[in-house]
């Protein structure tokens, strides 16, 4: 038993090593869509590989729960990730209209970033 | 010790984000600030043992209000510099405020009254619900609940009489097709919440605010163009609570056995409850929706 506790802490620290890359990424990385890349994709498999180390010392039923929140979770930040790109090009390839899209971006961006937050905790 | 380092943590970083939510020049900051204090916020009721308090946190303060502020923030003027207050008016009133609420924290005992909790738990069988904090907050305490949904009724009917002018952009056709795919099982995670709340942490309040997120995500992907105040029948849905709560109310008070304001018979008891908590749902996810979105004055069909 003890080689699995091992593994699952293996992955719950390989997850944590990549939320704070991704994190690291939004901080310090020059501009918008990488930022966007580094904290979507490095977070999501950060996610993963905390969930898949919380599931060898749980039970079956939160294991399937933790898998139908990771899935939300990935789909929600690819999407709310794709939306901030596309704005964000909009507004530079439409330079007059930059004031113009930039509430349309806030509010659209809000809320499928949000919704995956209302999910996790429960 | 593990546990009290987490605790440590958790609440260096909650004063932390409230005082730089606070304090925040830049009002987008502040917003976002704000709704990473939500979570943390969720997560210190969840340490505290208050997992209802977390629901409704996670739900409104992280999701919700998160999602209020920032179209707030797009209906305002394009300038607003944060100017010292110049008028001693609004300093004294947000003064007396605090001292009230001050007060008012004062007289909270240091340490929660078992006698109370003893109660409680010794007249939850009368109660027709299993979970003591549905059964205080709809049997025992139910004057209070009934003024909760008037002061949300009262928050919507005072931000239709400001201005807005919240644009919506027509969806973009992924953004569209991931929120209707999300619809359903928001609809079912809320009728869980409502149905759990009788038995379990849960209720019409998260129950609302979790179907209300749905909502707000739909209608900013111009989904849902029904969902307006003009429409008299989402008119009578943001009532629906307060209008089933008290006309329950005073038939406790003039058929019932008992003739008490807001008594539910014991029998009936867990019915009642429940269908209060239905229409409060709806009414609470209708209110906050429209708090959000309000009457969006454009739609353009393009971007």
């Amino acid at each position: 038993m003890s080689w699995l506790d091992g593994l699952s802490w293996f992955l719950l620290l390989l997850g944590l090593v990549f939320f704070i890359a991704g994190s690291l990424g939004l901080l310090r990385f020059p501009d918008q869509f990488s930022r966007l890349h580094a904290v979507t994709k490095a977070d999501t498999l950060g996610l993963g590989l905390v969930v898949l180390g919380l599931s060898i010392q749980s039970s079956w039923r939160e294991t399937l729960l933790m898998l139908l929140i990771w899935l939300l979770v990935m789909c929600s930040g690819a999407v709310s990730c794709q939306l901030l790109a596309r704005f964000s090009r909009d507004a530079a390839d439409a330079e007059p209209l930059i004031s113009h899209q930039e509430p349309g971006q806030t509010a659209n961006s809000t809320s499928p970033a949000s919704a995956p937050v209302t999910k996790r905790a429960e | 010790m593990g546990l009290l380092l987490f605790d440590l943590v958790l609440a260096t970083v909650v004063l932390l984000l409230a005082g730089t939510a606070i304090f925040s020049r830049n009002l987008t900051h502040a917003v976002m600030l704000f709704m990473a204090f939500g979570v943390m916020m969720a997560l210190a009721w969840a340490r505290l043992a208050a997992p209802d308090l977390a629901l409704a946190e996670a739900a409104i303060g992280a999701g919700l209000t998160g999602a209020l502020c920032f179209t707030a923030l797009v209906r305002q003027p394009a300038a607003l510099d944060s100017k010292v207050a110049t008028s001693l008016l609004p300093i004294c009133f947000v003064a007396l405020i605090t001292a009230a609420l001050l007060f008012s924290v004062w007289q909270i005992p240091v340490s929660p009254n078992p006698a109370l909790s003893h109660e409680v738990s010794v007249a939850l069988p009368q109660s027709g619900v299993a979970h003591p904090v549905t059964a205080v907050l709809l049997n025992f305490r139910s004057w209070d609940t009934l003024l909760e949904l008037l002061v949300l009724l009262l928050a919507l009917l005072g931000a239709q009489q400001a201005q807005s002018s919240l644009t919506l952009y027509a969806g973009w056709s992924l953004s569209l097709s991931w929120s209707r795919l999300l619809s359903p099982l928001i609809i079912l995670l809320t009728g869980y919440l409502l149905w759990r709340g009788a038995a379990a942490p849960g209720g019409a309040f998260q129950a609302g605010a979790l179907l209300a997120s749905g909502l707000v995500v739909l209608r900013l992907n111009q989904q849902l163009t029904w969902l307006s105040w003009q429409n008299p029948w989402v008119r009578l849905a943001a009532l629906s609570g307060l209008l089933v709560f008290v006309l329950t109310g005073l038939f406790s008070l003039l058929w019932s056995s008992s003739r008490l304001w807001l008594e539910w018979p014991t029998a009936y008891a867990g019915a009642v409850i429940l269908g209060i908590e239905s229409f409060a749902t709806l009414a609470i996810a209708v209110t906050l929706t429209l708090l959000v979105v309000g009457e969006p004055t454009e739609e353009r069909a393009d971007a």
